[in-house]
């Protein structure tokens, strides 16, 4: 399996998306461009210019028309995908942290950080097909949880949020109401920073990768801990297979250690395990960093690592990778 | 002294009425709204509340009633109230050379006609000076009729209660204890090891078969700062603020015996697992005086202290000149194998050796040699084998001798030249004694190495000399082959040093050193054999990051090389079949072990956070003469037949096993999933809704579509020469 080395941003990968067809990848790091490679090839294809900081997250429409980006600009732009053009700009008194689309792209969740007095809170907001008709206007606001918010996701039928930071607690909110519908069980969920939270392909489940070293999958429903997989290393991506019983994760020691010690003391391995087993089935290697970011291809035959490095390496499943027997 | 039961009103500074009721703290909590019963305390949580067990040692502790610094003489002269000043002076000289007194600290109670009642009380300003006055004192003749008769004032209650009739004491029908060597009789042989991570310890079977290791026992805060094996693996000791303590028993770990020592630091058994030293430093309390040490010999069975000694640091220095190296562990060297029979230690140009029949001094003498700096005793017999430097300004050599207990012959002396160190190597079965020697060059700039070999067993006790060939090479490591005649040595200048093996034998029985051979340019600083011989990791430790290299020396070539990451520890397990590499928390990332085969594979690995110690439980040696074993040797297929069907079926159970639990997985897995299914196609609808009627739920629903787009980019028109008008 040789990688494609995708050489375009300057600073630390922080997101990888690809789109529903699986033929494009969005990057984002902390350089200030988002980025949209060819996701066969690797070729890059253009790029989001606009913001003014680090760019945290992103997601993109289920007809690759629209790209959201939430950046530590304190603001969240709205793109078109295809020209690049900013259709809207939502800004904030704080760094935005993640975003997401509902089913049907009508709305989006931001989480913005806490910051000077501000708490971080959890934004619904309308996106409007047409463009002149487009607001910043809230649907919904939730502030409570302690901390800092690096994921949010939809629950099923948008009728819920699932959101998870850093107080290693993973929260479902009512979508509606904005009232905490169910927590993860302090015992056995994650005992520190959650830095990771991707579902599955038919949203049954999702995956949370934390730094106590370990990922674990749970019930987008009933919140109920499925399975735990447990490395060596801080876990900073996780990803779940949409074609294997697999699940991806990625981490390494943290960016400020990294430079005390050899370069094998990190473990920068994008690390398989089976989804099921819970077992380990092997390791891709090469980043010379943390790996920060972490995406299936859709078909489940290729996928992507964005490390500390800058670089994302896009990775082509040998033919042999479908016929692991466990 | 009957009247004595009554507590005299002694002056008594430290029984004002606040120490006795300790003042309670003011929380500005009213008690009487608390339900106690409310609380819930965290399940599995102590809060720090120690368990009765703990508690015990406590209290044999603190019999302390604040008394401990008061004496009690008696046998004074009776005297009438005149006299009474003469004789308080004359005690007060007598007891206040020992120590001081207290203000008020000398009681001399009288009847009621003023006459003193022939006894006194005397308080000093520490237990050590009452201690040491009681020692001193009890017996001093004031005259012929008054002999003084000193006891500490916390034993009277424990004389008081001594009943007045002699019982015979009950003899306790005798109860067999464990079975304390249970774990050898592991059916399929295996062998034990301890690991301490955070504050846990762990005893697990080494199981090579399944893979990973299956746990025996469990215990947090078991010790307090580290366990370690007895040399024939019966005990596990355990270290505490109060002292020492051994575990060990057929199924789980039961407290044997503690060893009473407050403060200890270091612990050592002695081979034969028959007596323990303990070790603690205090701190002086004038800084400028050296720390006190205070070592005790207990008798590991029965928990007596035998021998305790006392001194200052200095004392205890290896190194006889004094100062060199501080204290260094073990300060008593067991002597004389498995019978434990001596015990030794270096002093100012003396090695004291002890006996252990009577613990006191062999012959009640020290070994004199002026100047030793460093001794060691052969494993198998009572052997000293010592060093001494050049003396009188190079005009005397340095010598290495070997001098037999108890006789104190000396059976070979070897005189050294231009000497700047030495050390000592014995092989495992006391038969060579290798003293490797750092020698100055002529110009006294640097050093160069070589090796004394002596042949302990031979007539005469030949000796050897061995250099290097480049006698440039830095000595990195040199190990013997347990029980066999084969050596290692790593040397070189570089960062990649060579590894020579040697062997004292030679083709054709001149009993001559011959080397083996030599692997060049090896990432390797530490060598490890087997405990049965023949096999050596080479591992390259610290800066090398943990290369390992598992070598054939029988055969000589490589089995296999590996590499355990950062690895701190290389150890065999007793029986050399396997190997555990190790990072223990000098290293913050990569904490844990790795299990090897005796061949290179890596077997299984476990990773624990703050990972402190791997130990594998020593064995006793085998039971086995020489020649059965060689026999086993010689018929090892006939035996290993029954093994390898026995480890075939564990693997065939074992894969079954797993299948069938995976199947269970997936099962479970499965039955989830359509639950999931049947509400999701509930949903469908709804979820259609929510995109404006698009329908692909499920990717089978896709079709593919291809559409042609022509887009016309741009248009321009260009006026397109000829072409002909160029080509003159």
């Amino acid at each position: 399996m040789r990688p494609i080395l995708l050489k375009g941003h300057e600073r630390p990968l922080t997101f990888l998306k690809y789109n529903r067809d699986g033929d494009l990848l969005f990057s984002c790091a902390k350089d200030h461009t988002p980025t949209v490679w060819y996701a066969n090839n690797g070729e890059r294809l253009g790029t989001y210019r606009g913001h003014n900081g680090a760019v945290w997250c992103c997601d993109v429409s289920r007809d690759t028309t629209r790209l959201i980006t939430g950046s530590a600009d304190q603001s969240v732009k709205l793109w078109d995908c295809e020209t690049g053009v900013q259709l809207h700009s939502f800004n904030f008194d704080s760094p935005a942290r993640a975003v997401s689309f509902a089913e049907g792209d009508k709305l989006v969740v931001i989480t913005t950080d806490p910051f000077m007095e501000q708490q971080s809170a959890i934004h619904v907001k309308n996106i409007e097909g047409d463009r002149s008709k487009q607001n910043s206007d809230s649907v919904l606001t939730i502030t409570g949880p302690q901390g800092r918010i690096n994921r949010v996701l939809w629950g099923p039928l948008n009728k819920t949020l699932i959101s998870a930071g850093e107080d290693g607690t993973i929260r479902i909110w009512d979508a509606e109401t904005g009232k905490c519908l169910k927590e993860s069980d302090p015992d056995t969920g994650h005992q520190k920073v959650i830095t990771s939270m991707s579902k599955s392909a038919d949203g049954s489940h999702f995956i949370t990768g934390s730094h106590d070293k370990s990922a674990k999958l749970w019930d987008t429903r009933t919140l109920t801990l499925l399975k735990t997989y447990v490395t060596e290393r801080p876990v900073n991506a996780a990803a779940i297979s949409p074609l294997l019983d697999h699940v991806v994760i990625g981490g390494g020691q943290e960016a400020s250690q990294v430079t005390m010690s050899d370069r094998r003391a990190g473990k920068f391995e994008a690390k398989f395990f089976h989804k099921i087993f819970e077992e380990e089935i092997g390791g891709v290697k090469g980043h010379f960093g943390p790996i920060n970011a972490l995406a299936f291809n859709p078909d489940g035959r290729s996928f992507v690592s964005g490390g500390e490095d800058g670089y994302v390496r896009l990775h082509h499943f040998d033919a042999d990778y479908f016929h692991i027997k466990m | 002294m009957a009247d004595v039961a009554v507590a005299p009103e002694a002056p008594h500074r430290l029984m004002t009425p606040d120490v006795m009721e300790p003042p309670r703290i003011n929380l500005n909590i009213d008690w009487s709204q608390v339900d106690l019963d409310s609380v819930v305390l965290p399940p599995g949580e102590d809060c720090g509340i120690k368990s009765d067990d703990e508690e015990e040692e406590e209290e044999v502790l603190e019999t302390d009633t604040g008394f401990g610094n008061v004496i009690v003489v008696d046998n004074l002269p009776i005297v009438a109230i005149e006299k009474f000043d003469k004789l308080e002076g004359v005690i007060r000289k007598i007891f206040g050379q020992i120590g001081v007194i207290c203000e008020d600290g000398l009681w001399m109670p009288k009847d009621e006609n003023g006459k003193t009642k022939g006894y006194a009380f005397i308080e000093y300003n520490t237990p050590q000076e009452a201690q040491t006055a009681r020692e001193q004192t009890n017996g001093y003749k004031l005259d012929r009729s008054h002999v003084f008769v000193v006891n500490m004032f916390d034993d009277f209650d424990k004389y008081m209660k001594v009943p007045d009739e002699w019982v015979p004491p009950e003899s306790k029908p005798y109860t067999p204890g464990e079975n304390l060597l249970a774990w050898l009789t592991d059916e399929r042989g295996r062998d034990q090891f301890v690991v301490r991570f955070g504050a846990e310890t762990e005893v697990y079977w080494n199981d090579a078969r399944q893979g990973k290791p299956d746990p025996v026992y469990h215990r947090t805060f078991w010790t307090e700062s580290f366990v370690q094996w007895s040399p024939l693996g019966t005990y596990l000791a355990t270290i505490h603020r109060q002292g020492a303590a051994v575990w060990g028993g057929e199924k789980t770990f039961n407290r044997l015996m503690r060893y009473i020592h407050p403060q200890v630091k270091l612990i050592d058994f002695s081979p034969g697992e028959k007596f323990m030293v303990t070790y603690s430093s205090h701190e002086p309390s004038n800084p400028r005086d050296t720390q006190r040490v205070t070592l005790n010999v207990f008798d590991v069975r029965s928990g007596k202290v035998l021998r305790e000694f006392k001194g200052s640091a200095d004392d205890f220095a290896t190194g006889g000149t004094g100062g060199v190296a501080g204290v260094s562990w073990p300060v008593f060297r067991w002597g004389g194998g498995r019978e434990d029979k001596y015990f030794a230690r270096i002093g100012k140009n003396a090695i004291s050796v002890y006996e252990t029949e009577t613990m006191g001094l062999l012959d009640k003498k020290s070994l004199k040699v002026d100047n030793v700096l460093d001794f060691s005793w052969s494993p198998t017999e009572p052997l000293l084998s010592l060093f001494v430097p050049e003396g009188g300004g190079g005009n005397q050599p340095a010598r290495v001798s070997l001098v037999s207990i108890p006789s104190r012959e000396e059976l070979r002396q070897k005189n050294l030249f231009s000497v700047s160190d030495c050390k000592m190597y014995w092989q495992s079965s006391g038969e060579y004694l290798a003293v490797k020697v750092d020698r100055y060059t002529k110009t006294k700039k640097s050093t160069y190495t070589g090796f004394e070999l002596f042949r302990i067993k031979e007539r005469d006790i030949p000796i050897e000399v061995l250099e290097l060939e480049n006698k440039n090479d830095k000595i990195v490591a040199f190990a013997w082959e347990p029980k066999g005649h084969r050596f290692a040595i790593i040397h070189g200048d570089g960062p990649r040093p060579d590894i020579t093996f040697y062997s004292m034998r030679s083709p054709n029985n001149v009993g001559r050193v011959t080397k083996l051979t030599t692997l060049k340019g090896k990432q390797a600083n530490a060598l490890y054999w087997s405990p049965i011989g023949r096999f050596c990791v080479l591992a390259g430790l610290k800066a090398y990051n943990g290369q390992l290299e598992f070598y054939n020396v029988d055969e000589l070539e490589t089995m296999a090389t590996a590499e355990h990451f950062m690895a701190t520890d290389v150890d065999w397990d007793p029986t050399g079949r396997f190997v555990s590499t190790s990072v223990t928390s000098v290293h913050q990332m990569e904490n844990g072990f790795n299990i090897w085969s005796f061949n290179g594979k890596l077997l299984y690995r476990l990773s624990r956070d703050r990972f402190f110690q791997f130990l594998w439980r020593p064995r006793p040696p085998t039971l086995l003469t020489a020649e059965d074993e060689m026999e086993i040797a010689k018929n090892l297929r006939k035996y290993s037949k029954k093994y390898e069907v026995e480890d075939a079926d564990a693997l065939n159970a074992m894969s079954t096993q797993d299948i069938e639990h995976h199947r269970k997985l997936i099962n479970e897995w499965k039955d989830w999933l359509s639950q999931w299914k049947n509400l999701y196609e509930e949903e469908a609808e709804q979820r259609m809704e929510l995109r404006d009627g698009e329908p692909s739920d499920e990717e089978e629903d896709y079709e593919a579509e291809e559409v042609e787009v022509e887009e016309i980019i741009n248009i321009e028109e260009e006026v397109v020469g000829y072409g002909f008008e160029q080509v003159d």
